[in-house]
């Protein structure tokens, strides 16, 4: 089972929303639509559901050119960022409700609603009606229908985005053991980097309706193809900046250089843009991270296990992410140290040469 | 490739034709009288705008339109301001909710005619209530057969007692969709009760309250029924307002042309108040 | 500004509560100091809004006094209280102009208009709005229109304390970063005394000097984020900060030492509570390490995450995580654990239990 996106198109009026895109989208893993908002994720979702309008190219399910066919006939199921319930039916009716539909027999629709609830821990509440559950619980109900109704595709559009963080945990880690070995072709719309590096499989990032790389996720995660994959594929931001290389050495704007060597140095000499990481600046010299920088400390945040600093070097922004409680005082000048064993090099299209 | 989809023009085709019978038929046909002069048996002699002219240089037209702004006028000033001070001061939440909404519904839930009839009944000076009490407890002249500011004054008061009720209920689905956190924050930044109002509520109201006064503009430009069974017109034709004069030229006496050429300058009285109306209610929302 | 204390506090939003689960907050006594940067950090149902509209005068306490600058504020009206607070949800008066909202609150108390400039375009600029100032607020972004709600409660500089109700709820989540920051630079420019409710550890830990940690009604550990972090003085500190949380291990106390799956394993140091009830060794991923020796598991579920990896071991019938560097082993793959002693703790019945050597 596969869903293939043949060169399709969106467009609203005379604006694009969503340009020339091909994937193919397997079973198996987890296929993340990775990007802002307003990057087109949820534009993609709708046409391959069916809910919106494909303007050019074709979307087949399984070889079967589904293009005009309605969403009822497509057999998948959507699960929203907002809690889609039911208002008036129990959870138990509420996960039945699609195979009620389908016309399936009462004993079956018993077994399989069961079979979900048990799966995602709703068992105990199966009487009661959506206002009365958590919002953890409400998603759950919604992603229990999906499960119970076996279709081809699952598409998930931020659903963990209304939740708490620590709930958001525990769902996102059940998650692939959900839908592991049934089948469906699951495709997971996020816009947090890190949740596609923890779900796996494949992502394809998306910006400005564009897909800037697909492949398996850690993959394309180190080898960024683009300037913009590495630019989507980052949080906090990857720091970006001109270099002028030499021979063997790369010069920073503000006079900082290192050396390098390998691929890098193998590369015309001439102007690039380097990225690296904000994990590869670290506050404090180590083995690899050894080219100092020195900045001014513009802004500090603490994320629980890690600590990040914005630090400027004149014209230059960029981000430095450690574990642990690093404490910094805004203002102060401080030596921040540039792994260059993880810098990237793009040319001026933007690929990446080394 | 590019592929167009037709079909969609199949689905709009029901409504379509709908439009086409209930509106666009019957009105070509009163076009069509508008412009010709019959004596019957099916005879039609062609008029031009002469029709047009006539009722728009008619001092009977004028008479009844003005009395018409007036009514429609008057209504307006006294149910808006009604119903969002009603609106205001109704429960929130809580047991009292329902309670008045019903009771705020039931003078809607009344036929028109039957409202007519009973404001009829109850301002006649001998037997009805208000009408005997007026005139034989307060000793004040009130009849609205005889005069017509009296006559007046009960179809305006019988206006607003039937139809005060929809700006409030719409003013109030308005005010009930207003987070609590707009008061809280208003409560937090020091801003008075007229602020509060000013500033949160009448915006938040904006909406529901342009959709009640077109339709208390449309429903009371248009009114029929209730003058009619009420006063007739009368006393002379002090309450005579632009429907009911309609309905004499075209049932009374029979002036099927001018008639057809009054409902649609009626007709597009009402479009074009209607229109300047909302075009300006909704000009800076984007 | 002000200091504020909350003494002996209880609420219940039952007329008649009997036994401590009936309070939604149970017995609370706090003191925050002049100016500073404070957090409520919890999940949703934790006790934290209560609070918070407990503090903004929304809410009378079931008992209890909360005291600004030691005079008692326990009845007085919220308008009377002298509080700005911003909410989950941006609060906009959709009429007027971006200039006029953050006016609002000054003009409503008769300043005058040399002031309420003056005021407006401080503010305005710590904002980075001032060119929208003669924009109708209503046509503003999200992100913009909660920057003006946060203006309009910093805009007066005699306000007791300013309160934030998560309120970077409505921010698409690549501009968040940009706005927690902000808060935290208009503090240490203002240095009015705040309060920010979060159940999002990233918001919190940034933007308070001292975050209260609550869960089930009750201040659960209030600390710097590093103190939070490194030391937490209850498991559900350990498990709700940072990420993955902490690992939380059932253990048996015998002789003064802990055994986890019947081995003995190196706390940070003595055993100072009696260790009775539940008893939990707790443990950061963080400081777990995978080694050819040691305690032995089987890998259930590992991911790469770029940065470094994250490993799910079952050790007997229990999941340990660790954090590791460099390359992750498979699923079903058997690995050595070490937990470092000086990070590993005690816990009996969820509170700390042993104490940090030397």
């Amino acid at each position: 089972m596969t869903i293939v996106l043949n060169n399709v198109t969106k467009r609203v009026g005379a604006v694009t929303h969503i340009k020339p895109t091909t994937l193919t989208l397997r079973p198996g893993h987890f296929n993340v639509l990775l990007g802002e908002t307003g990057a087109g994720k949820t534009s993609l979702i709708k046409m391959m559901a069916g809910l919106d309008p494909v303007a050019e190219g074709s979307v087949t399910i399984d070889g079967q050119d589904v293009t005009h066919v309605s969403p009822q006939k497509r057999n998948i199921s959507l699960v929203h960022q907002f809690f889609v319930n039911y208002p008036h039916m129990t959870v138990f009716d509420n996960i039945a409700s699609p195979l009620r539909v389908a016309g399936m027999a009462k004993s079956e629709i018993a077994d399989r609603v069961a079979d979900a609830a048990r799966i995602l821990q709703l068992t105990p509440m199966l009487n009661r009606r959506p206002q009365e559950l958590s919002g953890g619980q409400q998603q759950r109900t919604a992603l229990a229908r999906a499960i119970a109704k076996e279709s081809r595709a699952v598409f998930l559009d931020e659903p963990l985005a209304n939740l708490d963080y620590k709930l958001r945990e525990e769902l996102r880690d059940q998650l692939p053991e959900l839908f592991a070995g049934r089948g469906a072709v699951v495709v997971y719309a996020t816009s947090e980097p890190e949740e596609a590096l923890l779900l796996g499989g494949q992502t394809a990032l998306m910006q400005d309706g564009q897909v800037a790389q697909f492949g398996p996720t850690a993959e394309i995660y180190r080898n960024p193809a683009s300037l913009t994959a590495a630019e989507v594929f980052s949080d906090p931001p990857i720091n970006s900046a001109r270099v002028i290389k030499q021979g063997t050495v790369v010069r920073l704007d503000n006079g900082v250089s290192w050396g390098v060597s390998g691929v890098a140095a193998a590369l015309a000499d001439g102007e690039y843009t380097v990225a690296v990481r904000p994990n590869y600046v670290l506050p404090v010299r180590s083995e690899r991270a050894t080219v100092p920088l020195r900045g001014r400390v513009a802004v500090t945040e603490l994320s629980g296990s890690e600590s990040s600093a914005h630090f400027t070097m004149g014209d230059i922004n960029w981000v430095s992410l450690s574990h642990g409680t690093h404490p910094y005082e805004v203002g102060e000048e401080h030596d921040f140290y540039l792994d260059p064993s993880h810098c990237f090099y793009f040319g001026a299209d933007g690929k990446l040469a080394a | 490739m590019k592929t167009v989809n037709q079909k969609a023009w199949f689905f709009v085709l029901p409504v379509l034709l709908l439009v086409a019978f209930n509106a666009l038929i019957p009105m070509m046909t009163v076009v069509n009288y508008s412009v010709q002069e019959t004596f019957g048996d099916n005879l039609f002699f062609w008029e031009g705008l002469g029709w047009f002219e006539q009722i728009l240089r008619s001092e009977r037209f004028h008479a009844a339109l003005g009395r018409q702004f007036l009514f429609t006028g008057l209504i307006l000033l006294i149910e808006v301001p009604l119903g969002i001070i009603i609106a205001l001061s109704m429960p929130k939440k809580g047991f009292w909710v329902p309670v008045c909404l019903v009771l705020m519904a039931l003078p809607m839930l009344i036929p028109w005619n039957v409202v007519g009839a009973m404001w009829n009944i109850f301002t006649l000076p001998d037997i009805g209530l208000l009408g005997y009490f007026m005139n034989h407890t307060l000793g004040i002249d009130y009849d609205m057969t005889q005069n017509p500011l009296a006559a007046w004054i009960t179809i305006i008061t019988m206006d607003v007692w039937h139809w005060t009720s929809l700006v409030v209920l719409l003013c109030y689905a308005g005010l009930v969709s207003i987070p609590d956190a707009y008061y809280q924050a208003a409560r937090i930044d020091g801003a008075s009760n007229w602020a509060v109002f000013r500033y949160i509520q009448l915006p938040k109201m904006k909406q529901v309250l342009t959709i009640a006064i077109l339709l208390r503009f449309m429903d009371s430009f248009n009114i029929y029924t209730e003058p009619f069974v009420l006063t007739g017109g009368g006393p002379g034709n002090s309450t005579t307002l632009l429907s009911i004069d309609l309905v004499k030229i075209a049932l009374g006496q029979f002036d099927l042309g001018p008639a057809a050429a009054m409902s649609l300058i009626y007709f597009a009285i009402t479009l074009l108040v209607s229109w300047v109306f909302y075009t300006l209610m909704t000009k800076d929302d984007t | 500004m002000a200091k504020i204390t909350l003494s002996k506090l209880r609420h219940s939003y039952l007329p008649n509560p009997s036994g401590p689960d009936d309070y939604a907050l149970k017995e609370i006594d706090l003191d925050w100091d002049d100016g500073g940067a404070y957090a409520l950090l919890g999940p949703s149902g934790c006790g934290k809004s209560t609070l918070l509209n407990i503090i903004s005068g929304l809410l009378v306490p079931s008992e209890g006094r909360i005291l600004f600058n030691d005079a008692d504020v326990t009845d007085l009206a919220t308008d009377k209280r002298n509080i700005a607070q911003v909410f989950q949800f941006p609060v906009i008066y959709d009429t007027m102009t971006v200039y006029d909202n953050l006016a609002f609150p000054l003009r409503n108390r008769g300043r005058d208009e040399a002031l309420v400039k003056e005021r407006v375009t401080a503010i305005a600029e710590m904002l980075d709005v001032t060119s929208m100032l003669n924009v109708r607020a209503a046509n503003l972004s999200p992100d913009n229109k909660q920057k003006i709600s946060m203006g309009r409660g910093l805009v007066r500089q005699d306000v007791n304390v300013v309160m934030f109700d998560e309120p970077l709820t409505v921010i698409d989540p690549h501009l968040k970063w940009k706005l927690r920051s902000k808060l935290k630079e208009l503090h240490q420019r203002i240095k009015a005394t705040m309060i920010y409710v979060t159940h999002d550890q990233t918001e919190a830990l940034t933007f308070a000097d001292q975050v209260v940690v609550m869960d089930l009604g009750m201040v659960v550990q209030i600390g710097t984020p590093q103190e939070l972090f490194e030391r937490p003085a209850h498991t559900f500190v350990g498990h709700f900060i940072g990420s993955p949380g902490m690992n939380i291990l059932p253990c048996d106390v015998r002789d003064g030492a802990a055994f986890f799956q019947g081995a003995n394993v190196p706390l940070e140091g003595n055993i100072v509570k009696p260790a009775t009830g539940r008893t939990e060794i707790g443990v950061r991923p963080e400081f777990v390490t995978l080694g050819t020796s040691g305690m032995q598991g089987v890998v259930r579920k590992s991911a790469d995450i770029g940065r470094y990896g994250v490993v799910e071991a079952m050790v007997g019938d229990t999941r340990v995580a660790a954090i590791v560097e460099g390359g992750v082993p498979e699923q079903g793959e058997t690995v050595h654990l070490n937990f470092k002693p000086e990070q590993t703790r005690l816990y009996a019945d969820g509170w700390l239990a042993t104490e940090a050597r030397g």
